[in-house]
C-alpha cells in the first residue's frame, strides 16, 4: 500500500501546480474582458465616483501581480465573490446547481462504465465477427453526434411519441423533499419517500443516457482495441491451449491488463460529461450548473463565470485523482512493489 | 495517394466516410448552386409556408418564418467545415511545435511546457471554450479563437508521446553526431515520424470540431442569427418539440452525418498510415 501512497502524494503535488496554472489561466481569461468590471458591474448608471471607489474595492488599481495575489487570496478564504446576477455569494449559487449537475454526471458515468465495458469486452471476444461490426459501427454513431442530438431524439421518441419517461426536471412537483445533500436520490431516502426516490431516477434515465451515450462509444472502442491487442499475447495461446473457457479467458486474462489504459481515457471522458451536461441540462431544463452558467455567461457575471469554472476544473482534477489511484490499486505491479512506481 | 485510396476503398466503411466526407464537402462548396432556396441563409421571411412539415416543395420542411431547412443545413456546412479547417490549421501548429521541443529537448523546457499543456487539459474542453466565449463577443471569430485555445494542447501531448520516444532512436542520435541543427532534427527528423499520428487525428477531430462548434452554437454561444448553423437551429426547434420535429431532427442528422463520416474515413486512414494513437 506504501507505493499507492506515494502515488497519492505525487498526484496531489503535480494536482497543486495545475491548480495554481487554472487559477492563473482563469485570472487572465478574466482580465482580458473588453471594458472596465467596476463598470460592468455597476451598470450603466453609475457615476465615475462610484466607479473609483468600486475600483479601489475590487484592487483594480492595484498592479497585474497583485490584483492575482488579492484573487488567490479570497478563494482560498472560500470566498468567489458576489454574482452580479442573482446578487448572492457565487459559492452559495454553486452549492446549489452543482449537485444536480453532480448527480447527472455521476449516473451517466455509471452507465459508461457499466455498458462501455461489457461491449468492448462483446467485440473483442467476437473480433471480426458480426457481434464485433456491429458494436463498431453502433459506437462510432454514439460518438458521432453531441450530446444535444442524442438528448433530443430521445426526448422525442422516450418521452413524447411513446410517452415512457417524464419530458423534463428531476422530480415530479407533488413530492417535498427536504434538501439535505441537493442529491435527489439521496435526499428521497434519506425523507424515507421510496416513490419520490423512483420518480427521481425515472427523470434521470433520460438525460444521463443522452450524456453518457458517446462516452459508451469511446470506452467501448477503447476496451476493445486493448483487448485485441492482449489477445495476441503468448499467455492467452497458453490459456486456450490448456482448454479454458473463452469467458474465463476474456474475464481473467485478457480484460484486466486492458482495463488499465482504457480508465485513464475513461476519466478524461467522465470530464468531457461536465462539460457535456450543459448541453443535456439545456434539453431537458436540469436546474444543474448549465443554465446559471449560460445566464451568467450572457450576463458577462465574471465572478460567477470564474467561480464555476474553477469549482469544474477542481471536480475534474478530483476525479482525475481517484482514477490514478483506482489504477495504481488495480495493476499489481504498481499494488506490490515497494520501489517508486511510475 | 493512390495506394492510399486504394486501400481505403478496400474496407466499406472506409470508403463509405470517404463518399460521406466528399458528398459533404462538395455541398458546402457549391450550397448557393445546390440549395433549393439560396436566399434562406439570410433573415428572410416567407409566412406563406412558415411551419411546414417535409414536403416535395421543401424537403426538410420550414423553419418557423418559413424558409426551407435543407438550404439553410448546406450553408450550416459551409460554416462548420470552414471553422474545423480554420481551427486546425491554426491549432495543429502550435500544438506540434510545443510538443516536438518538449518532446526532443526535455529537461526544464519539457517540464514546463508540458505542466503547460496540463492546466489547459484539466479543464473540460467544452467548459474552457464556454468560458473564453463568456469573456469574448459571442461571433464566428471569438468562437474559432474559442475553440482554438482548447485544441492545442491535445496536439502538443499526441507529438510530445512520439517526439520523447523518437529522441532515444539510433537515427536522431545519428544526426546528433554529425552536428545537425535542434531545429533539423527536430522539423527534418522527428516530424516526419509524428505526420501519420498527426494526419490521423486531423481527420478525426474535423468532426470532434464540428461537434464542439455545434455545441457552442446549440447554447447560443456561437454563429448567431440569421446565419444558420446546425447547433442554433437544433436550439431553436427544440422549443417546438415534439409537434414540429423537421425543425431539430434535420440539422442533429446533419450533424451525425457529417462527424460519423470524417470518423469512418479517420477510422480508414489509421489503418493506411499505420498510426496507433
Amino acid at each position: 500500500m506504501s507505493s499507492v501512497f506515494r502515488i497519492l502524494l505525487r498526484r496531489l503535488a503535480i494536482s497543486v501546480i495545475v491548480l495554481i496554472g487554472v487559477s492563473m489561466l482563469i485570472f487572465a481569461i478574466a482580465r482580458v474582458i473588453p471594458g472596465d468590471p467596476a463598470r460592468i458591474a455597476l451598470g450603466p448608471n453609475a457615476n465615475a465616483d462610484q466607479i473609483a471607489a468600486l475600483r479601489t474595492e475590487m484592487h483594480l488599481d492595484e498592479p497585474i501581480v497583485v490584483q492575482y495575489g488579492f484573487f488567490v487570496a479570497d478563494v482560498l478564504r472560500g470566498n468567489l465573490g458576489q454574482s452580479l446576477y442573482t446578487n448572492r455569494p457565487v459559492t452559495v449559487d454553486i452549492a446549489e446547481f452543482l449537485p444536480a449537475t453532480l448527480e447527472l454526471v455521476i449516473f451517466a458515468g455509471i452507465l459508461m462504465v457499466g455498458l462501455g465495458l461489457p461491449l468492448g469486452i462483446l467485440a473483442a471476444r467476437h473480433r471480426g465477427r458480426w457481434p464485433d461490426h456491429l458494436v463498431r459501427v453502433g459506437t462510432l454513431l454514439t460518438v458521432s453526434a453531441p450530446s444535444f442530438v442524442w438528448a433530443v431524439i430521445l426526448m422525442l421518441l422516450f418521452a413524447f411519441y411513446l410517452p415512457l419517461f417524464p419530458v423534463a426536471g428531476r422530480l415530479d412537483d407533488s413530492y417535498e423533499i427536504a434538501r439535505v445533500t441537493g442529491f435527489l436520490t439521496v435526499d428521497t431516502l434519506l425523507a424515507g419517500n421510496f416513490a419520490a426516490f423512483t420518480d427521481a431516477l425515472h427523470h434521470l434515465v433520460l438525460p444521463s443516457i443522452a450524456l453518457a451515450l458517446s462516452g459508451i462509444g469511446q470506452a467501448a472502442r477503447l476496451t476493445r482495441a486493448n483487448m485485441i491487442e492482449t489477445y495476441d499475447k503468448p499467455y492467452i495461446e497458453m490459456a486456450q491451449a490448456f482448454g479454458f473457457y473463452p469467458s474465463r479467458i476474456a474475464r481473467r486474462y485478457a480484460f484486466k491488463p486492458s482495463l488499465i489504459p482504457s480508465l485513464t481515457i475513461i476519466g478524461l471522458d467522465f470530464a468531457a460529461m461536465l462539460g457535456n451536461a450543459f448541453l443535456v441540462e439545456a434539453v431537458f431544463a436540469w436546474p444543474g450548473l448549465s443554465r446559471y452558467g449560460v445566464a451568467v455567461i450572457l450576463r458577462k457575471d465574471l465572478n460567477a463565470i470564474m467561480g464555476t469554472v474553477l469549482v469544474i476544473a477542481l471536480t475534474f482534477l478530483v476525479v482525475n485523482i481517484l482514477v490514478d489511484l483506482l489504477i495504481a490499486f488495480l495493476n499489481p505491479r504498481i499494488r506490490h512493489s515497494t520501489r517508486t512506481a511510475s | 495517394m493512390i495506394r492510399a485510396l486504394r486501400i481505403i476503398s478496400a474496407n466499406p466503411l472506409s470508403l463509405a466516410g470517404l463518399i460521406l466526407v466528399t458528398a459533404i464537402v462538395l455541398a458546402a462548396i457549391f450550397a448557393p448552386w445546390l440549395a433549393p432556396f439560396p436566399t434562406h441563409n439570410s433573415a428572410v421571411v416567407d409566412f406563406a409556408y412558415a411551419n411546414n412539415a417535409p414536403d416535395a416543395r421543401n424537403w426538410m420542411g420550414t423553419d418557423l418564418v418559413g424558409r426551407d431547412i435543407f438550404s439553410r443545413i448546406l450553408y450550416a456546412y459551409r460554416i462548420s467545415l470552414g471553422l474545423g479547417i480554420v481551427v486546425l490549421i491554426i491549432a495543429t501548429p502550435i500544438g506540434t511545435i510545443v510538443g516536438l521541443l518538449a518532446g526532443y529537448l526535455g529537461g526544464w523546457i519539457e517540464a514546463v511546457l508540458m505542466r503547460l499543456v496540463d492546466v489547459f487539459l484539466s479543464i473540460p474542453p467544452l467548459v474552457l471554450a464556454i468560458a473564453v466565449l463568456g469573456v469574448l463577443e459571442p461571433t464566428l471569430t471569438n468562437a474559432m479563437i474559442a475553440v482554438t485555445v482548447m485544441w492545442w494542447p491535445w496536439y502538443a501531448r499526441l507529438v510530445y508521446s512520439i517526439a520523447r520516444s523518437e529522441r532515444e532512436e539510433g537515427y536522431v542520435l545519428a544526426a546528433e553526431v554529425i552536428g545537425a541543427s535542434t531545429a533539423h532534427i527536430a522539423l527534418r527528423e522527428i516530424l516526419p515520424n509524428c505526420l501519420p499520428a498527426i494526419i490521423t487525428k486531423m481527420t478525426l477531430d474535423m468532426g470532434f470540431v464540428i461537434i464542439i462548434a455545434s455545441s457552442l452554437s446549440f447554447l447560443g454561444l456561437g454563429v448567431q442569427p440569421p446565419t444558420p448553423d446546425l447547433g442554433s437551429m437544433v436550439a431553436e426547434g427544440a422549443r417546438y418539440l415534439p409537434d414540429s420535429w423537421w425543425m431539430t431532427v434535420f440539422p442533429g442528422l446533419a450533424i451525425l452525418l457529417a462527424v460519423f463520416g470524417f470518423n469512418l474515413l479517420g477510422d480508414g486512414l489509421r489503418d493506411v498510415l499505420g498510426a496507433d494513437q
